[in-house]
């Protein structure tokens, strides 16, 4: 594997296909049947609550746990069958798991030195190679160093650096910057998929981030209490969320119930025209607090009262009232929409309402 | 520790599975079968078969018998005095070991460190060193002893004598116990108090001393514990009289060396009882002190 | 040091007459209850001056308790070292029912009196024990003789490694071996070149500790040994019969031998935990 960018002609495939795996600890059932690809050199996001599984489901694609059921192939490949160490993956845990008693050099040259003899390269090689990769991760005087010396962004591409020492055929990270201040984590982010386009490899990023998932990846794998809820392009889950627990859970959600009959929606007292895929019957009615439309009191929209406004930042927080319930409306844009002010009634038109049938549980 | 590859029902193909006993939680760290069968090899020859003579030994005598040489004069006195001034002697251990915690982590002074060190002293000199030694320091003719004689009082040779011996090893688990408890102590548990308007003396007794109440009674049973069994501190320093200063670890050799064995584990099952005995009470009296603290 | 670090100014300044009070009564209290007996072993060992001294610990019966300590301690320490790593990684890495019963019974020795865990033994290889008549058929010594001595040292010591070395590995997890796994280690690799690094303090301290009481073992051994001088006599024991024989300087010398076994203990406990205080359990740390 080199660090130039990917030659579109190689042949090797990494495509990894996941088919039914379940997995329970004692009576908790972590994973459900759960079924999954990622093309070859993907980079696919598992994102969800703590508690959906994906890190188990990391952790079955590294091998440091076997599913009660269920099939992983990787490159065609009987993936299960192989022990953790003959899998190749390169993975990079949530804290770092570097060798405390061991230089940065030597944490990064590990996967190397302990193949047998007859695969390991030279001491030379080694040092060649641990060398380029701290150039690569930007480490590049810190080889003598011990972890404890380091920051928490500078561990992080340590443990990314012994992972890609190996030329692992899929690399695994488990929220890799879940324990980073806000800053480190947005320099890392790029940098990381960079790498990721660089190295040309099949990558599994484990995250309870929706921001970082739909920034980083080319696919995203939306999980909940161990079941797959949709799969698909970042823009494609946003878009269009397969449930309101998708909905709610990639960004700001306002919701209200509402009913659709024969082609019509009505909510809070406002009819129009529903969408295509609505369902029949009670429903329930999401839309992105920052896309909707402020018109007046006589024309289409929710009936609503405005009752406070607040400049932040650049954007402008309207609280109204709608049908006794209260909604944090946003607007971008230094100034007020026309016609808002606090006591006015207004109506609020959500631009792009998603209907999804009420839930009944 | 290889891998098995075992065909798995559930699915398709092979699963590579470590094989653990179904007692212990999967897991794919080696080694597992190797590190239990050392342990438990070792602790069965070296820890359940020997306690299992101990436990069968006595029924020799039948339970009759066994109540009957538990409760000859002889016996029982030694029974009484080693359990006796073991719990004296842990409990005085406490305000000593207290003050010294006390010092040695509140205050700043030149020594401390040395101070600090010293108190593993009676843990890592061997009991019968500290036996001589106290013996020669508490004997009639030595330096303390004779100030003690000159007031009357006889130190060595008798159950004084014992007790400071019993004191001397106890110390250092009181001390041990509570200096990490008192280090950790929430300073601004201690502020609250004062900015309410608590003296010194009140916060130590009602912030302080209840915060420590759980280590200091463990400290105090270990060091109980520890003075039960204690012999190479003592038999030097005790006199040995029967009835009067015998202890009763000394009591267990002088029946071995008569080959009333039973007699002898007799007396160590007994030991052995009362001292688990006592535990379990301080182990509930802790558990109680530690659950009112909850609420 | 931590500890000094926590010292309040605040009960620096306020009361000083207490504080120097109460620093005055414990410096008291070690000195006469601790110090004092350390003084006088030496005192009495040199009480007849330096050529007794040397002429005692010459002296072969000295020398071949010497020699028999060591011994001891030789065979008993490095078994439970072993013992003491195999059970904290069954403990700290893996889990299974039974755990709280196995960490009692390795607790055990410090609740029984070592005059009991020598007693055992007796019981079970004494001339009335279990397996008496066997091993007198076979004219197999284990009372009254090295085994014996050592059986009983292992009793009394074989938790002092395996206690340090239990709350640390707890402590440290198993990420690094997972991670050493995916990095393509085979679990020997992993324990040598992952795990036993990081415990490498903790084992030390424990092997200290276990060695200084091995050595130092006087009330198990008693039982088992039948004192005969030059043979059966470990160090304390030798202590024990000359002191019997009113040979003072005898016993305080082979004791002040004891006394510095005990004193470089503690320069060394110290000092790990003063140097390494990150890498011993965490109720080591000061």
């Amino acid at each position: 594997m080199n660090f130039q960018p990917h030659d579109d002609t190689e042949v090797t495939d990494q495509s990894l296909e996941i088919s039914g795996v379940s997995k329970s600890f004692g009576r908790f059932p972590a994973l459900k049947d759960v079924s999954l690809q990622a093309k070859d050199k993907e980079f696919l996001a598992l994102l969800g609550p703590s508690g959906s599984g994906k890190t188990t489901l990391l952790r079955v694609l590294a091998g440091l746990e076997q599913p009660d059921a269920g099939e992983v192939r990787f490159a065609g490949e009987d993936f299960l069958a192989l022990p953790v160490r003959r899998r190749r993956v390169g993975m990079v845990f949530q804290h770092y798991a570097l060798f405390r008693h061991m230089t940065v050099a030597q944490n990064i040259a590990f996967g190397l030195s302990v193949r047998p003899r007859s695969e390991r390269p030279s001491k030379s090689e080694i040092a060649d190679r641990v060398a380029d990769l701290l150039k690569l991760v930007q480490l590049d005087d810190l080889g003598k160093r011990f972890p404890a010396q380091l920051s928490g962004g500078q561990r992080q591409r340590v443990a990314l650096a012994r992972a890609l020492a190996i030329e692992p055929r899929m690399l695994l990270l488990d929220e890799p910057f879940g324990a980073l201040d806000a800053q480190v984590r947005r320099e890392l982010r790029r940098w990381l998929r960079d790498l990721h386009d660089r190295a040309g490899v099949t990558t599994v990023f484990v995250t309870h981030d929706q921001e970082e998932a739909l920034d980083l990846a080319d696919r995203v794998a939306i999980m909940r209490d161990g079941e797959l809820i949709q799969l698909g392009t970042p823009n494609e889950v946003y878009e269009n969320p397969a449930d309101p627990f998708v909905y709610d859970f990639l960004g700001a959600a306002c919701r209200m119930p509402g009913v659709v009959e024969g082609g019509r929606l009505t909510v809070a007292g406002w009819e129009s025209k529903a969408p295509k895929t609505a369902p029949q019957g009670p429903v329930e009615v999401f839309f992105r607090p920052d896309e909707v439309a402020f018109g007046p009191i006589d024309g289409p929209g929710l009936a609503a009262e405005v009752r406070a406004v607040a400049q932040r930042g650049p954007d402008v927080r309207i609280e109204c009232v709608i049908e006794g319930e209260i909604f944090e409306l946003e607007a971008h844009g230094p100034t007020l929409p026309n016609g808002v002010a606090p006591g006015l009634p207004l109506r609020v038109k959500p631009l792009r309402p998603r209907v999804y049938p009420l839930a009944t549980a | 520790m290889s891998d098995q590859i075992l065909p798995n029902p559930s699915v398709g193909g092979a699963v590579a599975r470590r094989r653990l006993p179904r007692w212990v939680e999967p897991s794919i760290l080696p080694g597992f079968p190797l590190a239990m069968g050392i342990t438990l090899a070792y602790l069965g020859l070296i820890v359940i078969l020997p306690l299992t003579a101990l436990a069968i030994r006595p029924l020799e005598l039948g339970l009759s018998g066994i109540w009957q040489a538990l409760t000859e004069d002889r016996v029982a006195a030694a029974l009484k005095l080693s359990f006796g001034l073991s719990a004296i002697a842990a409990l005085v251990n406490a305000p000593l070991g207290l003050l010294l915690a006390w010092t040695l982590t509140r205050y700043e002074f030149p020594g401390r460190r040395i101070l600090d060190a010293l108190v593993d002293l009676p843990f890592a000199l061997p009991t019968a060193v500290a036996g001589i030694a106290l013996t020669t320091i508490y004997a009639p003719n030595g330096p303390l002893g004779e100030l003690f004689a000159k007031v009357g009082i006889k130190t060595a040779y008798s159950p004084l004598g014992i007790f400071i011996a019993l004191l001397f090893i106890g110390l250092p688990f009181v001390v041990r116990a509570i200096q990490p408890v008192l280090q950790d102590i929430d300073r601004e548990v201690e502020e609250a108090a004062q900015t309410l308007g608590a003296n010194s003396l009140q916060r130590a007794v009602f912030v302080v001393l209840p915060a420590i109440a759980p280590s200091l009674i463990s400290g105090v049973s270990l060091a109980f514990a520890r003075a039960v069994g204690e012999y190479g501190s003592v038999v030097f320093i005790a006199g040995n009289m029967p009835m009067k200063t015998e202890i009763a670890p000394l009591l267990i050799v002088i029946k071995l060396e008569q080959y009333d064995y039973a007699g002898a584990a007799a007396v160590g099952l007994a030991m052995v009882g009362i001292s688990f005995g006592a535990l379990i009470v301080i182990n509930a009296v802790q558990i109680f002190l530690a659950g009112r603290g909850r609420r | 040091m931590t500890a000094a670090a926590n010292v309040s100014t605040s009960s620096k300044a306020r009361l000083p007459g207490l504080a120097i009070l109460l620093v005055l009564a414990s410096v008291a209290v070690m000195g006469v209850l601790v110090l004092f007996p350390l003084f006088i072993v030496f005192k009495e060992a040199f009480a007849k001056g330096l050529p007794t001294y040397l002429a005692a610990i010459r002296e072969p019966d000295a020398l071949a308790a010497i020699r028999l300590t060591l011994l001891v301690a030789a065979i008993a320490v490095p078994l439970n070292a072993v013992f003491g790593v195999a059970a904290a990684w069954c403990i700290a890495k893996f889990e299974f029912r039974g755990k709280s019963f196995l960490l009692t019974l390795i607790d055990l020795p410090f609740s029984i009196s070592p005059v009991v865990s020598g007693l055992v033994w007796v019981l079970l290889f004494g001339a009335q024990g279990w397996f008496g008549t066997w091993l007198i058929e076979h004219d197999v010594k284990i009372i009254f003789a090295t085994t014996g001595l050592v059986l009983a040292t292992i009793l009394v010591t074989f938790p002092f490694v395996a206690r340090e070395l239990i709350p640390l590995m707890q402590d440290q997890g198993s990420d690094e071996e997972a991670a050493a796994l995916t990095l393509g280690a085979g679990g020997f690799t992993t324990f040598w070149k992952i795990t036993i690094p990081n415990i490498k303090w903790a084992l030390l301290y424990g092997v200290l500790l276990c060695n200084a009481r091995a050595m130092g073992e006087f009330g198990a051994v008693s039982v088992v040994s039948g004192h005969i001088r030059g043979l059966t006599t470990t160090l304390p024991l030798h202590v024990e019969v000359l002191y019997n024989d009113y040979d003072f300087v005898g016993a305080f010398a082979a004791a002040s031998l004891l006394a510095s076994l005990g004193l470089v203990t503690l320069v060394l406990k110290t000092a790990l935990e003063w140097r390494h205080s990150g890498e011993l359990s965490a109720s080591r740390r000061h």
